[in-house]
């Protein structure tokens, strides 16, 4: 395992491989990238190599705005898994992001009660192991 | 009709749901020698074979175990809608003559191996689930996301959800084989742990021990068999995921192996007499439902109220007690045929539906709310 975060829990080890090398390294960054084919247009998400649409590999990567709206949630209680009970209760939600694309993520640093469908939200990166960061998503301030 | 009409003449719910002193394939060959008694047929009638859930080549141990040398394999695994899907091919298989006698087994310890089914995550590996797997997700959290949006679309309630669950437990009263079988009510169903919201831990299948078994052959044969053959009318398989990025998640398989496979049948939902679905969650059925067309969209939760889906209703789902309390050892479709086929013949005792004549059987794979497949399977008894 890799050295624990400031809660003492082991930090998050995403999986990188060929096809998605540039996402996982823009995260990094702190930034929330997205790909749209430069045949057709088609933006996707997750990345891959060949557009689903028309398997062209011409790829232009476009930066998106890390904002979206929350489309669904779970407030989840029970999981087997050792590193996951240490944080329940915690939140899974689809975000609809500004982008068009439904992303999985977790809703954090709110109470699980203050979340609605619609809620407006933005990412933030947490930090994951080898020095990599996992793109999650925060309740906008209300205006 | 093919000039070779597959029908299916053997099916067998092994009786037990708790098995610690046997070992799944101990219980396929038992689910196996009770659908080949039921069919009147031995193993060296069966020249195809189907399975799942037994490791990525596991049918070739499974016909170790059986001593099998089939013609015809078929082991689709796309999740608990698999043995669903198998009748569909193995019926085709049978009308383009690629075999005449086909075996389909399914068996799981999920219990005895004190493995909670529902809690644990699926990363499989592959490049889809690198952006699923730092999220944590559960098989009951992905049911528990499409139950939340469908509150937020249509308002629909926990207590219609509950009405499910409490609507099977009334079912699996009298099945003396189910492992549930006390009362339940709305505020029990309530009352019980959240699970992953809105899902409570009595809106949740059970887990069990168990196995099951179908045979099917031609027509032609089946006339010297003892019992009447049920006929396949109609089978579709279909899958949902998240695409290239924008989907709707009430939008389940179902939407499409639905109306493909009562299309086949030449048949509307108003034809059906009897509904088994794969009720893995609450949020199972009613989602379901509605995608094969027996209740509009977001027309669900008052669909399900009023014992509308119990036995005496005007729509009986599940008459064994479904998952949610007979039998759920981690993938339940052939459960879903078997009991099909046991009510066309009229041999379900106190949960009987009088005069059921046409059947649907509609199983749900993998994650409801985040990739999954959908086998839609159309009977009818011969009167």
């Amino acid at each position: 395992m890799s050295s624990p975060d400031a809660d003492g829990r082991p930090l998050e080890r995403v999986r990188v491989d060929e096809e998605s090398r540039w996402f996982w390294e823009a995260c990094r960054r702190h930034e929330l990238i997205l790909q749209r084919c430069a045949a057709c247009e088609t933006v996707r998400f997750h990345p891959r190599a060949l557009c689903p649409s028309c398997l062209s590999a011409e790829v232009a990567w476009l930066r998106a705005s890390g904002r979206g709206e929350i489309y669904t949630f779970t407030v989840t209680h029970q999981n087997q898994s050792p590193a996951w009970r240490a944080r329940l209760p915690y939140v899974l939600a689809w975000i609809q992001l500004d982008e068009g694309p439904l992303v999985l993520s977790n809703v954090v640093g709110a109470a699980p009660e203050a979340l609605r469908i619609g809620a407006a939200v933005e990412v933030v990166f947490d930090e994951a192991a080898d020095g990599l960061a996992v793109p999650r998503f925060r309740l906008c301030e209300a205006k | 009709m093919s000039a070779r009409e597959a029908v299916l003449v053997g099916a067998f719910e092994h009786p037990r749901r708790w098995a610690p002193d046997k070992t799944s394939f101990q219980l396929a060959a038992e689910a196996a020698r009770g659908a080949l008694a039921d069919a009147g047929l031995t193993p060296r009638d069966v020249d195809g074979y189907a399975t799942s859930g037994v490791g990525p080549i596991g049918i070739l141990s499974m016909c170790h175990q059986l001593d099998l040398r089939p013609n015809w394999l078929d082991s689709t695994s796309i999740g608990g809608s698999s043995f669903v899907a198998h009748v569909g091919s193995a019926a085709a298989a049978i009308a383009a003559g690629l075999c005449e006698t086909v075996l389909i087994t399914y068996a799981a310890t999920a219990a005895s191996d004190r493995f909670a089914v529902g809690t644990g995550g699926n990363d499989a590996g592959d490049p889809p689930d690198a952006f699923y797997a730092p999220y944590g997700p559960t098989i009951v959290g992905a049911y528990g996301m499409v139950a939340q949006r469908h509150m937020h679309e249509f308002g629909t309630t926990p207590e219609q959800l509950a009405e499910i669950a409490v609507t099977m437990r009334r079912h699996a009263g009298l099945n003396p084989h189910a492992r549930y079988r006390e009362a339940i009510t709305v505020e029990d169903v309530l009352a019980s742990r959240m699970v992953s919201s809105p899902l409570h831990l009595l809106d949740c299948c059970v887990i069990s021990d168990g196995a099951g078994a179908l045979v099917l052959t031609t027509r032609e044969r089946a006339r010297d068999l003892p019992k009447k053959p049920v006929r396949i009318l109609g089978s579709a398989v279909a899958v949902r995921h998240g695409g290239h990025g924008p989907r709707d998640l009430l939008d389940i398989a179902a939407c499409q192996s639905g109306p493909s496979a009562l299309a086949r049948a030449g048949l509307t939902p108003a034809e059906v007499d009897l509904c088994m679905i794969y009720d893995s969650f609450t949020i199972t059925v009613l989602a379901t439902l509605e995608a094969l067309g027996f209740c509009g969209r977001g027309e669900g939760g008052a669909f399900v109220e009023h014992g509308r889906i119990g036995l005496g209703g005007a729509l009986p789902v599940n008459p064994d007690g479904g998952g949610l309390s007979s039998n759920h050892p981690g993938m339940r479709g052939i459960f879903l045929v078997i009991e099909a086929i046991r009510q066309l013949r009229g041999e379900c005792g106190a949960r009987q539906v009088e005069g059921a004549k046409i059947a649907l059987c509609h199983g749900t794979g993998g994650w409801l709310g985040i990739t999954h497949s959908g086998a839609t399977l159309l009977l009818a008894g011969e009167n």
